[in-house]
């Protein structure tokens, strides 16, 4: 298998800055927005940028919830085992908020798809929009599109793009990595 | 572990640690969906599922409808009173006939023992048992289970009491198997003409003074009086019974710790508890009944899962 590095820890911290940049200039003081990180890789992503926007940016009150879309995936009869849940935890109202939902990594586009019908249980938000770390272009199968991303990479399908995180893996990087090759 | 041992839920007797930890967290996860503004969601919306009841039950058949009906799943529902088992139609053929409709699980009780493990031979459609005889209940203790972890945390230790019926109650039963299997300690407690005498085999003790059984349990699980099924005098009167083995505030006055009191339902007030304990605030019998459908959801789910 090949393994070639795609962001280091650098380049993550730098992305990171911007995209709560770009968060800032759209939402300002987040009175109406709420952060929702899509269960189970994209709540590390959410995670530190709610940080980021705390602890650089003076942001005040941001509210931060995480969902699980496995009851709503559209392969749970094609899969080979019964898909594991993770925690969804939306302590607050998403009526008429701004919903910003984050990942690692936008590939066919199906979990966002899952992820909004999710999303309904909860209530009607004004809006929603998506932000990635990782933009997989040309190989979506549905018309989803972020609003923000960090990195848009050209990977073909039997690449893989790994996400790692600090807190869990030891270390902030993206690797693309390949079966097929030594 | 993402999968069950199983293809269908017969016994508790048949489940790992393993899966019955695996049906717990999912059931965590489905608690958490029944308390969203809208309770439902579409994992199972391709799976057709028959309610085949042979026998009479109103909770366990509403929350297993319902727990269906939050998954999306297609119900359909079958009731032998009103049905062609009785122009002579066998069990096979009847089922053999519901599955022709393309149905991928069935959720059956039936009044004879072992009536899941002979269908489960005989049909490719997952089988959950919803009581079978006097044999198992298992949905009924997976639930009772949860609902106690949930007030006690590890159920490793615990000292658990069965006050009452135990002759004809499949909740029993599967409330002992299970309680082993969490490393619990049960008690089974009533008049020696209810209490089987293979139970001790079974590493169960047995206790029939029920002053003394409470004073050193955590959970006293009171079972229903099958006036249906008692074909003879096991106990002199209702009132005589109520004075030795009923719960009532006199002898809950006398206890220096309260257990958690738990009731499978349906209540015969003033029987096997009074109404003041049944609504008070050491019963969980309401959050039984709610904990019911996220274990049953989960239940389902992961049996789905697995076809």
């Amino acid at each position: 298998m090949s393994s070639n590095l795609l962001l280091d820890s650098k380049s993550v911290g730098v992305i990171l800055h911007r995209l709560a940049n770009q968060l800032l200039e759209t939402h300002l003081d987040f009175t109406n927005t709420v952060l929702i990180g899509l269960q189970p890789r994209g709540v590390y992503l959410a995670e530190r940028l709610a940080k980021l926007l705390k602890d650089d940016y003076a942001v005040k009150d941001l509210r931060l919830g995480y969902l699980d879309i496995t009851f709503f995936r559209d392969d749970f009869r094609r899969s080979e085992k019964p898909l594991s849940a993770s925690k969804t935890k939306i302590d607050f109202l998403v009526e008429n908020q701004k919903v910003v939902f984050i990942d690692d990594v936008l590939y066919t586009g199906r979990s966002i798809q899952s992820a909004l019908s999710a999303l309904q249980s909860f209530g009607r938000p004004s809006s929603v929009e998506l932000m990635v770390l990782i933009d997989r272009r040309f190989s979506r199968h549905l018309p989803i599109q972020p609003n923000y991303r960090g990195r848009q990479v050209d990977a073909i399908n039997e690449e893989r793009v790994r996400v790692l995180w600090k807190e869990k893996d030891g270390e902030d990087a993206v690797y693309i990595e390949n079966k097929n090759l030594k | 572990m993402s999968e069950l041992s199983v293809k269908h839920l017969l016994g508790i007797k048949y489940l790992t640690e393993d899966d019955i930890q695996l049906i717990f967290e999912t059931a965590d996860h489905f608690k958490e969906v029944l308390s969203r503004p809208i309770k439902k969601v579409p994992s199972l919306r391709d799976v057709t599922i028959a309610n085949i009841f042979f026998e009479n039950s109103t909770r366990t058949k509403l929350s297993f409808e319902l727990a269906q009906k939050r998954l999306s799943a297609d119900v359909i529902n079958f009731s032998a009173g009103q049905s062609s088992v009785k122009k002579g139609e066998t069990l096979v053929d009847t089922v053999n006939n519901i599955l022709a409709m393309k149905v991928d699980m069935v959720v059956m009780r039936h009044p004879n023992p072992g009536a899941g493990v002979f269908l489960s031979k005989h049909i490719e459609a997952s089988i959950i048992n919803a009581g079978d005889g006097a044999h198992e209940h298992p949905t009924q203790a997976l639930l009772d289970a949860y609902s106690m972890r949930e007030q006690l945390g590890d159920l490793s230790g615990k000292k658990v009491l069965i006050v009452g019926d135990i002759l004809h109650s499949r909740v029993a039963l599967s409330n002992i198997f299970l309680m082993q299997k969490l490393g619990a300690k049960v008690t089974v407690c009533g008049p020696k003409t209810l209490i089987p005498k293979y139970i001790s085999s079974l590493g169960v003790d047995v206790e029939h003074d029920l002053d003394r059984a409470l004073a050193q349990s955590d959970v006293a699980n009171m079972l229903r009086i099958q006036n249906e099924r008692l074909d003879q005098s096991y106990f002199p009167s209702t009132r005589e019974y109520v004075m030795q083995y009923g719960l009532t505030d006199q002898r809950l006055s006398g206890l220096e710790r309260i257990p958690l009191i738990m009731h499978p339902g349906p209540i015969n007030r003033g029987v096997e508890i009074t109404s003041s304990i049944a609504d008070s605030e050491h019963s969980i019998i309401l959050e039984q009944v709610a904990n019911g459908v996220a274990i049953r959801m989960a239940v389902m789910y992961l049996l789905a899962g697995k076809q």
